[in-house]
């Protein structure tokens, strides 16, 4: 157990320096760098170069790499490049507000996702499984951003029940106006919800077909008690590993759905900090991203294990 | 004794094989039956012939145009449809059928592309890496997870940045932009697509055809192009159809983000992202490209699900 976790954790930071040295060699591939975003079309070569000084562009790479490395180190994940504000508090309102909308999203959805692959499993082939059926195709073939502007069609142009735009004051928490989370949070888990349906009746009628299932029928058990006590656990197993990759789906999607609803969160300041040429923040923000993802992982390895007394943590 | 084409060997059978030599003609034979197999499933009789109309607007869209695409017509802006527009009118009173029509091409092709490098690179990395097993395998596979780490859209987000700052020399920006896309589509879907088909070659580097040519003495690279791979086959049409539905999605979507194909060049992805500010005004400009990606993602999907159904896999999970 403590090996298992020594390994992965490990394994976590590897990657983590990976991926933060491949933002800083991709960033540094970008055409021009934070001096020239800044100054925009009124740079000469003299206020080019002061501006690179101030900034500490000056340095060769692998140093300013290391610099930030043993800033990140001590918990201090540098100053953005923009504004000179410190990149920690810049992320960290951004991230609990994306978080808010995720976990939100997640919240509602994935049990509402695998109630309805178990009421479908058990329907199969009726005229709501079809319907389910169409739906999930669709929902798992739509971009989030063609989801989201139909959605702000029907619920905010044509109903106008709920509000098109996500913005708030700067300052405010989105909890202050939670209806602004309805929205981006149908479209984050538009997608999710569709997979995690198809893949919650796959696996229910996997399960209803196996001998196990049938000797509790024929032994006389309720049909409701062999659903959920017998094959409803069982069916659990590999839907759980589909739920927690979609986490990392779920962080791409949240970039676009932000975007969408100009919702006041990481995805929208990692656009901007990439049209910027914000290094640091970029950083910050992928950063953030892939510890989300190699966690979500670790995740679904720990509770696979934990419900499947199989696996072992190995 | 020499075998001459066409005549009967030892066994009586007429040497099929080299009195039709042209292998063009077993690959469509191929194809033929794979879409026959695909039309016996629902889902394939439904997403064969979405793909097709696709294809078709891909290839004489362009030519079929009402209006020349970027034509304004500004006393009939944000218009719905009518007889003289068929699909309505943007912002500036373009046309939007002349622009879905001509905007098929460049998001066809460029996915089309884009995921056929990504398979085929992805495809080779993965195959050799699992028949070759050991430290190779285990390096080359932590880099692959070492690029999946990154979530695809982040990936691709960096990947067409960066690309945007290059210059190719002979190369009109209009062209360089698409390359950019392409390779981007490429570069994301390398490392997935290595993933699945080595776990297809480690299952099947242990079958008896693959030990005998091994201990015929085949080189390496003939049996993982020539027994490994033919016999990947199901696993590659539904991977490819799969990864075809991930590229339309990631080029609309960095379309979307504004990091597709520049103006005046019509994407359906940038034509939603303009669409928002006139959505109080005009539903039509929203819903046209909207209905335009979702029709084509859906249509590949359909496809997809028939292959699976076909050839009997089990469904897969997203990445």
């Amino acid at each position: 157990m403590a090996r298992f976790f020594i390994v992965r954790i490990s394994l976590i930071i590897v990657t983590l320096l990976f991926v933060s040295a491949s933002i800083f060699a991709m960033t540094e591939a970008l055409s021009g760098d934070a001096a020239t975003a800044a100054l925009g079309q009124g740079r000469t070569d003299e206020n080019l170069e002061a501006m690179r000084k101030k900034l500490g562009l000056d340095d060769p790479p692998h140093v300013r790499y290391l610099n930030w490395l043993g800033g990140v180190v001590q918990g201090d994940l540098g100053e953005s490049l923009r504004d000179g504000q410190p990149v920690g508090g810049l992320v960290f309102t951004r991230l609990g507000n994306s978080l808010l909308l995720a976990v939100f999203a997640f919240v509602v959805g994935v049990p509402t996702a695998v109630a309805v692959g178990i009421w479908t499993a058990v329907k199969k082939d009726s005229l709501i499984d079809r319907l389910f059926s169409v739906v999930s195709l669709v929902a798992i073939s739509l971009p989030e951003f063609v989801t989201g502007v139909v959605l702000i069609i029907i619920f905010s142009t044509t109903l106008g029940w709920l509000p098109s735009s996500s913005l708030v004051q700067p300052g405010t928490s989105p909890l202050s106006r939670p209806e602004i989370l309805i929205l981006p949070a149908i479209t984050l888990m538009g997608v999710l919800f569709a997979y995690i349906m198809r893949m919650t009746r796959a696996n229910v009628i996997e399960e209803l077909d196996t001998n196990y299932v049938r000797t509790a029928t024929l032994k006389g058990l309720s049909y409701r008690r062999v659903v959920f006590r017998h094959a409803v656990p069982n069916a659990m197993l590999p839907t759980i590993s589909v739920i927690t990759i979609n986490l990392g789906w779920m962080l791409g999607g949240l970039i676009i759905v932000e975007s969408v609803f100009a919702y006041p969160g990481l995805g929208r300041l990692l656009l901007t900090s990439i049209e910027t040429r914000d290094t640091p923040l970029l950083q910050a923000l992928a950063l953030i991203l892939a510890a989300a993802y190699a966690i979500s992982n670790l995740v679904a390895d720990l509770s696979y294990a934990a419900l499947n007394p199989r696996v072992g943590l190995n | 004794m020499v075998a001459v084409p066409g005549t009967p060997d030892a066994d009586g059978r007429a040497d099929v094989e080299a009195s039709k030599p042209i292998w063009i003609w077993r690959w469509a034979r191929a194809a033929y039956n794979e879409i026959m197999l695909l039309l016996r499933t629902s889902s394939g009789r439904i997403g064969l012939p979405l793909i097709a109309l696709h294809l078709f607007i891909a290839i004489v869209g362009p030519s079929l145009t009402p209006y020349p695409h970027t034509e304004f017509h500004l006393e009939h802006r944000l218009e719905g449809p009518s007889l003289e527009f068929l699909l309505g009118t943007d912002q500036f009173g373009r046309d939007l059928l002349s622009r879905i029509l001509s905007g098929a091409t460049s998001i066809i092709t460029m996915s089309v592309v884009g995921s056929a490098f990504g398979i085929a690179i992805g495809t080779a990395i993965g195959i050799s890496s699992g028949y070759k097993g050991g430290m190779v395998d285990e390096v080359v596979m932590r880099i692959m997870d070492g690029f999946m780490s990154f979530p695809g859209l982040l990936l691709a987000l960096l990947v067409a940045t960066m690309a945007r700052g290059l210059e190719i020399p002979l190369m009109s920006a209009q062209f360089e932009e698409k390359v950019f896309i392409v390779i981007t589509i490429a570069v994301v879907f390398i490392p997935r697509v290595a993933r699945v088909l080595r776990s297809a070659a480690l299952t099947i580097k242990e079958l008896e055809f693959v030990q005998s040519a091994r201990l015929r003495g085949e080189p390496g690279w003939y049996i993982v192009f020539r027994e490994i791979l033919p016999n990947t086959a199901p696993v590659l049409g539904v991977e490819a159809s799969v990864r075809l539905s991930y590229a339309i999605l990631l080029a609309s979507s960095l379309g979307f983000l504004g990091l597709g194909v520049q103006p005046p060049s019509p994407d359906w992805g940038r034509m939603i992202n303009e669409s928002r500010q006139f959505i109080t005004t005009s539903t039509t400009f929203t819903l046209v490209p909207a209905i335009a990606i979702a029709t084509l993602v859906i249509g590949i999907n359909l496809v997809a699900d028939g292959l699976r159904e076909a050839h009997q896999l089990p469904k897969e999970t997203p990445q």
